[in-house]
């Protein structure tokens, strides 16, 4: 029973973390229909932004994790402007080569100033070691993200169903063209959108430094489960991709502690196997 | 692009005499540079492995982020069937290797090509992975991360045996690239090839005028991977040792640059993108190995911006202004 409670924390700590990082590449891909497989680039400058500011210029956690979301942003928005608004409605070749371009080049800059080893950082001293609640040690970092998680999908939540920016950006991605022509300025919809996106990627990607090593081949590493969790959750699903990313995140934390010998395996093959079998997703619309 | 495409597609087009310069080129190699062998043998063999990509990215339009791992699997395949089954014999291996990765393009295809856009590519990329890490993990098969050693390979029909300047393997492969062409150009020129490019352009209307979409495509994806594998298997032929760097990610993506470098969606493309590739890497990153990576990124993000066409796309425009002037 014990093993269970750990599996589902470690598991619900880690979904929180693909979440946070997965649901702005879902929602820009519902919108603008852009295969951006950059994503995890974002993630990485987040994760790198927090471990150098804390380690080199003791910059106090809360405010670290702050600018790893705003470090993100600004790298998104001027990335989107740039260079990804020119391949809207492109062909997919043109949209996935241009991102693997971008990858390319973030990995041998992060190399170059980084060198080619993780990067690790001490947690803050009140995040280390564990919290006694309801008669059971928690690992208080695990329980922190959780939490942090939450937050974040209740106030995601709150945006893009309660709020005017929300609704057009739901506008933008049932129905461009007619959001367009009621007179919704998409393409700063677009924009605000995808550097949010970027930015909240940042954002898990700094939550998540013990959980998903912060290196240079970050993008690379963990493209596939954060495409699973995209494709898996159906594109632009809010609701499909917080299951998909706790599913993934349960499985994966799972199949690790259990069956270690079939490692990801597993969860590779049923994944594939259930993407064949209902391509839309979990939620997703099956045509 | 398109017109040039419309222009090779008309069935019965005959052969250009520019169509000869590949041969032309591949045969003067051997008799004037016969201390680069080793490396224009693996041109070739790079040209078969994107002349396949080509066929299912540029001519079937399915995005794949996981060709390399049919390269691989035939890799495998060769030397396994070396080490392990004691068959020598290079053309029995090719097949063997055609057969295993042709096997896995059926399999997976049939399942990937459900796919669309984002699910599609996500899925192309899983295959591979499970299969890299597969390999990894089958430690007696495949040697591990320490890779396949001790392939055996016979002499060709039993009279040219793989020497040490690689004269034969230049050879071999330029031979079996020539077949793989020929057996290309044949199948992109026939309606076939054709209904491709429709299913490439409008999948939707394919399939409302009774056009098999889903058999088609997951016919090019089998024979591409069985050509990918042959591939594979002359490169364990050549070099009698399989890396798992043959399964990687990298490879997979390396190939897309060198078929978007040379042109997509024209068969030729496919000659010109290796042979610049791999010659520059052969210089550049061995002197700059921390500012490959960084050019290869900015040269792919260059090609798309301003030259969709690659160097052949170019080309097509550098003639055009001739004739103009």
């Amino acid at each position: 029973m014990l093993e269970v409670i750990n599996v589902v924390f470690h598991g619900a700590a880690f979904g929180m973390v693909l979440y946070v990082i997965t649901v702005g590449l879902s929602i820009t891909m519902g919108l603008m229909r852009f295969a951006n497989l950059a994503h995890g680039m974002f993630a990485m400058v987040g994760g790198y932004a927090l471990i150098v500011s804390m380690g080199r210029y003791g910059v106090p956690y809360p405010a670290a994790l702050g600018l790893a979301f705003v470090a993100s942003c600004l790298m998104g928005y001027v990335l989107e402007r740039l260079l990804y608004s020119r391949f809207y409605g492109d062909s997919e070749l043109a949209q996935v080569l241009i991102s693997i371009g971008l990858i390319f080049v973030a990995i041998a800059l992060v190399r170059m100033v980084f060198g080619p080893q993780s990067q690790r950082v001490d947690l803050p001293s009140y995040l280390q070691g564990q919290w006694h609640i309801f008669g059971l040690d928690w690992i208080a970092y695990r329980v922190f993200i959780i939490v942090v998680g939450a937050l974040l999908i209740l106030a995601l939540w709150f945006g893009i169903e309660r709020t005017r920016w929300g609704a057009k950006v739901r506008a933008a991605v049932d129905n461009r063209a007619m959001a367009q022509s009621i007179g919704i300025d998409t393409s700063r919809i677009f924009s605000l959108t995808f550097m949010l996106g970027s930015g909240l990627a940042g954002l898990g990607g700094a939550l998540g430094v013990e959980l998903l090593a912060v290196q240079p081949g970050y993008p690379f590493e963990f493209l596939v489960i954060f495409l699973m969790v995209v494709a898996l959750g159906g594109i632009g699903s809010l609701r499909g991709t917080f299951f998909a990313a706790l599913l993934i995140g349960l499985a994966d934390t799972a199949c690790k502690y259990w069956i270690p010998e079939l490692g990801s395996f597993l969860l590779y093959g049923l994944v594939i196997v259930f993407l064949g079998l209902r391509p839309g997703g979990l939620f997703g619309a099956q045509t | 692009m398109d017109g040039q495409r419309l222009k090779f597609y008309l069935p019965r087009a005959p052969f250009e005499i520019t169509e000869l310069i590949p041969w032309v080129l591949g045969i003067a190699v051997f008799f004037l540079l016969p201390e680069y062998l080793a490396l224009a043998a693996r041109i070739l063999i790079f040209i078969i492995l994107v002349l396949s990509l080509d066929l299912i990215v540029g001519y079937a339009g399915v995005v794949s982020l996981g060709h390399g791992v049919f390269f691989g699997v035939g890799a495998y395949a060769a030397g396994i069937a070396s080490v392990s089954l004691d068959i020598h014999d290079p053309l029995m291996q090719l097949l063997i290797a055609a057969a295993c990765a042709g096997l896995l393009g059926l399999l997976s295809g049939a399942v990937v090509l459900r796919g669309r856009g984002l699910t599609l590519i996500m899925l192309t990329l899983a295959v591979a992975s499970l299969v890299h890490e597969a390999a990894n993990r089958a430690t007696q098969l495949t040697g591990g991360a320490d890779g396949l050693t001790g392939v055996v390979i016979d002499p060709l029909l039993g009279l040219f045996s793989f020497d040490m300047f690689g004269k034969t393997a230049y050879v071999y492969s330029l031979v079996v690239l020539f077949i793989v062409w020929l057996l290309l150009r044949t199948l992109c020129r026939s309606s076939f090839g054709a209904s491709l490019i429709g299913i490439h352009q409008n999948t939707m209307r394919m399939q409302a005028i009774g056009t098999p979409v889903l058999r088609q495509l997951l016919f090019t994806y089998t024979l591409a991977a069985a050509i990918a594998g042959i591939a594979g298997a002359l490169l364990t032929q050549t070099s009698s040792f399989v890396g798992l760097n043959t399964l990687g990610f990298e490879l997979s993506g390396e190939i897309l640059v060198m078929l978007i470098l040379g042109g997509v969606g024209r068969l030729y493309g496919a000659f010109v993108g290796p042979v610049v590739f791999l010659v520059a890497q052969d210089y550049l990153a061995k002197q700059f190995p921390e500012n490959w990576y960084l050019g290869i990124g900015v040269l792919l993000i260059v090609v798309i911006l301003y030259a969709r066409g690659g160097i052949l796309g170019l080309l097509d425009l550098l003639v055009k202004k001739g004739v103009k002037a």
